[in-house]
């Protein structure tokens, strides 16, 4: 006789397994659906009609040609719509100085960086829409510009909103302990000024929208959204002016790839459904390659001037930095997220008995700025851990050693930095810095690679060893929604609040669904993405979905299998301990023909039981890790040869071990990009020079070898009930520093700038 | 002046009167409607709207459709063997989680395709260098090299 039992855990393929991913099959035959492969009848397309200019005034738009070209339905500019274009709101880490710095759809009068949406031509196919936006005549009279952040704040500098008399769009300054003390009672003082370069997401697929507007019903719908498609209808609403968000409807198509920039409410995304309702056509806008590299958000341009006070012993006393982030021409919809985050995430994992941060986030003549994975902290990382290696030489400690006398020790867990997110406190939920510090050593033979370090290399090349150590952070956005329904077929469906941007969010959410709900993975399906059928969400980003979503989603299985265990209790005469739910129904564990079916359960809810659940979590959790980096640097070419890279990463508990090992080895992919390759320059008038894949470098499959990785579960977050902490960013958070570090010891040069292109790494060697 | 062209895409004959400036990618997705093969750069580096153009791999943002007439092209689309069942590439990619947002992957097959008909039993370093003119955002490779590697093996064990 068989025993009536659960389906074993490996069975179900549930948390701590890695099945096959449930998004695969269409994307690897080609039948995906991007926004570009999405098509409706009568559909015309835009093309938007950019600044060439970096700073200049403008007093017409001359459109009569473009409207006369063969094709063209409409031409839009400023003056067409409500109250000439309404500002896009930051939707995170508002300061009410940086208001007055806000984007408007369309330029109106003045643009502010090369790559602004001017006009949008509307058209029957893009080519003609393309060949009109050439016969747009603009009188442009261009203006003085500032580019570095440098000269942004200096005393002549052109302004960008003249009337507010500055460029400074944020300005904080973080202070704990008794500082001037603990420098004056310093045995070693370091000051030193970072340089972090301007680069950006890049995700492969650019942007793009499809908008439809039902006169008869005055709803809009809206496909192409992407990570936070609920905020982004609330802002659309507010943007035309309606009160009922819900007549808009915003549908995720598959997304390739976000990192942080798609998804963002840009202007496009008002425009493109503004130009459907105004021409009464399906309206399709595919941004190209050279617009993404102008027009979508840039990141990571910071320049920090720090001081780090130390005992002789290597105890670290206090830390002091100003920074000054580049925005770009206007705030965009992050608010002061990157450098409020740089400013409350710079101490990391150690202890200082004083710190003040103080940043200023500053407008110039550039693409506009906002996230970009592991945000904020790639830029301090790379600075806090380039001063402790510093201090380390200088003080003749080796940097293992120096790190490890001043990580935060396990004992002061939950521990308050003292400093605040968005106005969340930074309190690391939990963490045993040291234990992960023994047990990368360990795991990646560090002895081994220092022996490697002392060999002598061929052909003059040098060798170098060099860490990051880094707290990540992941969440917040409150809250999230999750509704799980089974039906008596024994299918479930799990609606998320979350999205996808191409992480795999739907297998994690199934996961956590069949081992909570103890039903099988490959019976479960996870719908996201669309605010038609999805009441409410606030999306993916900053490693968030499987913190909350997954503890919504969770809670919400476990609800519905509490429901139907008491249920079936009652006609078992069981006690609900002893009942086992199947894909067939409840059963007595150990006695399978005494057996409720799901057909029965279920028949009063007509066939189907639902369950919602909405995880509030005010706090963020806190991952932490550690890079390493071996490297041989050719002095003479400037070469960087990554020679092994390893990457140690306590997420609290890992749901799904091969995606987590897939985010962080794309994740390290970016780092290098970050560290080696990536950079957005412009040329003296603000014209960008890394407008392509010919001049903006994304690493190829040459440049970024392949990497160890340990994945530690020893700090469960005690802040929701998986204990997950969330696992996007860690790849990224501390490639720059760990290489900087690598390259510093290979040469016996202290690096300070990134990137380390050849021209830079030539530079250092022969300083 | 428009052309009236003809080209086989994975066996059917597709006509169209094109302008001589329509790129080949744009018709394989808007004449063809094969949306597989996809355009991340438009200027011929990524590598994602890679096709087979008489069975070597082309970069179809880089041709027009002209140049295309009376040739036959392969797309990602006619890879797998049915509705139910993959090509062992793709079968490697799902199992070896090649791929995570999958933008760049019809690209990669089809390079990969034609790469492992040229070079059956490749090294891991010589699929490294095979791949290097397709950029992935997502995976930084490692399980892109990986699956490959496994649909080599299973390849050269049918064709044993
Ligand atoms: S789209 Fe053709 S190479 Fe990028
Ligand atoms: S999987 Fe996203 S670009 Fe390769």
């Amino acid at each position: 006789m068989t025993k009536a039992t659960a389906t074993p855990e490996a069975a179900l393929q549930g948390i701590g397994s890695s099945p096959l991913r449930k998004e695969d099959w269409p994307l690897v035959r080609g039948e995906g659906t991007f926004v570009a492969d999405f098509k409706r009848p009568g559909m015309v397309h835009a093309f938007v009609v950019r600044s060439p200019f970096a700073h200049a005034r403008f007093t017409t738009i001359d459109r009569e040609a473009a409207l006369a070209a063969p094709g063209v339905i409409d031409v839009i500019t400023a003056q067409d719509l409500p109250d000439r274009g309404r500002p896009i709101p930051t939707r995170m880490f508002k300061d009410e100085g940086s208001n007055r710095f806000l984007q408007r759809p369309l330029a109106d009068g003045v643009v502010r960086y090369s790559g602004e949406p001017v006009a949008v031509v509307i058209a029957d196919t893009r080519y003609s829409a393309e060949d009109a936006a050439e016969l747009l005549r603009v009188d442009y009279e261009p203006l003085a510009v500032v580019l570095d952040p440098d000269d942004a704040v200096a005393e002549d500098a052109p302004l960008l909103q003249p009337h507010t008399g500055t460029n400074v769009a944020g300005h904080l300054v973080v202070e704990i302990g008794a500082l001037d003390e603990a420098f004056a009672g310093a045995d070693l003082v370091i000051e030193e000024e970072f340089w972090i370069q301007r680069h950006a997401a890049v995700p492969l697929e650019t942007r793009g929208l499809l908008a439809e507007y039902d006169a008869k019903t005055e709803s809009l719908t809206v496909w192409g959204a992407a990570k936070i498609p609920h905020v982004n209808r609330a802002i659309l609403a507010r943007l035309l002016g309606w009160n009922d968000e819900r007549r808009i409807r915003l549908i995720e198509l598959h997304v390739g790839g976000g990192f942080g920039a798609r998804g963002e409410f840009y202007p496009e995304d008002y425009l493109i459904p503004f130009a459907a309702m105004r021409t009464g056509r399906p309206v399709a806008w595919v941004e190209d390659r050279e617009e993404n590299l102008r027009a979508t958000n840039q990141s990571r341009e910071q320049v920090h001037r720090v001081e780090m006070a130390l005992k002789a012993d290597g105890t670290f006393l206090a830390l002091k930095d100003s920074f000054i982030n580049n925005t770009g021409a206007y705030v965009r919809t992050h608010g002061m997220t990157v450098p409020g985050l740089s400013v409350s995430m710079l101490p990391g994992p150690y202890r200082w008995p004083a710190y003040r941060g103080e940043y200023r986030s500053v407008v110039t003549n550039k693409t506009p700025g906002g996230t970009y994975r592991s945000p904020g902290r790639f830029e301090i990382n790379f600075v806090r851990e380039r001063l402790v290696d510093m201090a380390a030489h200088r003080l003749g400690i080796d940097p293992v050693e120096i790190r490890r006398r001043n990580l935060i020790d396990r004992a002061s867990f939950p521990h308050d930095t003292g400093t605040l997110f968005d106005g969340h406190p930074v309190i690391y939920d939990s963490g045993d810095y040291v234990l992960l510090l023994e047990k990368a050593l360990a795991a990646f033979d560090y002895e081994g690679m220092k022996r490697w370090r002392k060999e002598p290399a061929s052909d003059g090349l040098r060798r170098g060893l060099g860490m990051g150590f880094f707290v990540e952070k992941a969440g917040p956005a409150e809250r999230e929604y999750a509704r799980v329904e089974l039906n008596e077929n024994g299918d479930v469906i799990v609606y998320t609040g979350t999205a996808s941007v191409g992480q795999g969010v739907e297998t994690i959410l199934a996961q956590v669904c069949a081992s909570h709900l103890g039903l099988p993975y490959e019976r479960i399906t996870v719908v996201h993405g669309d605010t038609g059928v999805i009441p409410e969400g606030m999306g993916a980003f900053g490693s968030r979905a499987a913190m909350l979503g997954g503890a919504a989603v969770m809670r919400a299985s476990e609800e519905i299998k509490r429901r139907l265990l008491e249920a079936a209790a009652e006609e078992l005469e069981a006690a609900p301990a002893d009942l086992v739910l199947t894909t067939m129904g409840v059963s007595v564990i150990g006695a399978p023909l005494r057996t409720v079916s799901l057909t029965r359960l279920l028949s009063a809810g007509g066939g189907v039981i639902k369950q919602e659940d909405r995880f509030v979590c005010e706090l963020l959790g806190f991952p932490y890790g550690i890079h390493f980096a071996a490297v041989e640097v050719d002095p003479a070419s400037g070469a960087v040869h990554i020679h092994r890279f390893a990457v140690a990463y306590d997420i609290g508990r890992c749901i799904n071990p091969v995606l987590v090992k897939g985010q962080i080895a794309g994740g390290f992919a970016q780092g290098v990009g970050g560290a080696l390759l990536e950079e957005f320059s412009f040329d003296a008038s603000g014209q960008p020079l890394s407008a392509s894949f010919m001049d903006y470098l994304l690493p190829t499959s040459e440049d970024v070898p392949d990497i160890e990785v340990l994945i530690t579960e020893d700090a469960p977050s005690p802040l929701n009930p998986l204990g997950v902490k969330g696992a996007g960013e860690g790849g990224t958070a501390a490639v720059g520093a760990a290489i900087a570090n690598a390259v510093s010891d290979a040469l016996g040069r202290e690096v300070t700038r990134l990137p380390l292109n050849p021209q830079r790494v030539v530079e250092l060697a022969t300083a | 002046m428009n052309r009236k062209i003809s080209v086989e895409i994975n066996g059917q004959v597709v006509d169209g009167l094109v302008e001589p400036r329509l790129l080949l990618a744009d018709f394989i997705r808007d004449n063809a409607s094969l949306t597989g093969t996809h355009l991340g750069c438009e200027h011929g580096v990524c590598g994602a709207c890679t096709v087979q153009l008489d069975g070597r791999p082309v970069r179809s943002c880089l041709l027009f459709a002209v140049q295309a007439n009376g040739r036959r092209i392969a797309t990602v689309e006619g890879m797998a063997p049915s509705a139910t069942t993959l090509h062992p590439l793709q079968q490697a990619f799902h199992e070896s989680h090649a791929l995570q947002c999958g933008f760049c992957t019809p690209g990669i097959l089809m390079t990969m395709e034609a790469f492992l008909r040229e070079e059956p039993d490749p090294t891991p370093e010589r699929i490294r260098s095979a791949l290097a003119g397709n950029l992935c955002r997502c995976t930084g490779y490692q399980n892109i090299i990986t699956a490959v590697r496994l649909a080599a093996d299973r390849l050269q064990q049918t064709r044993a």
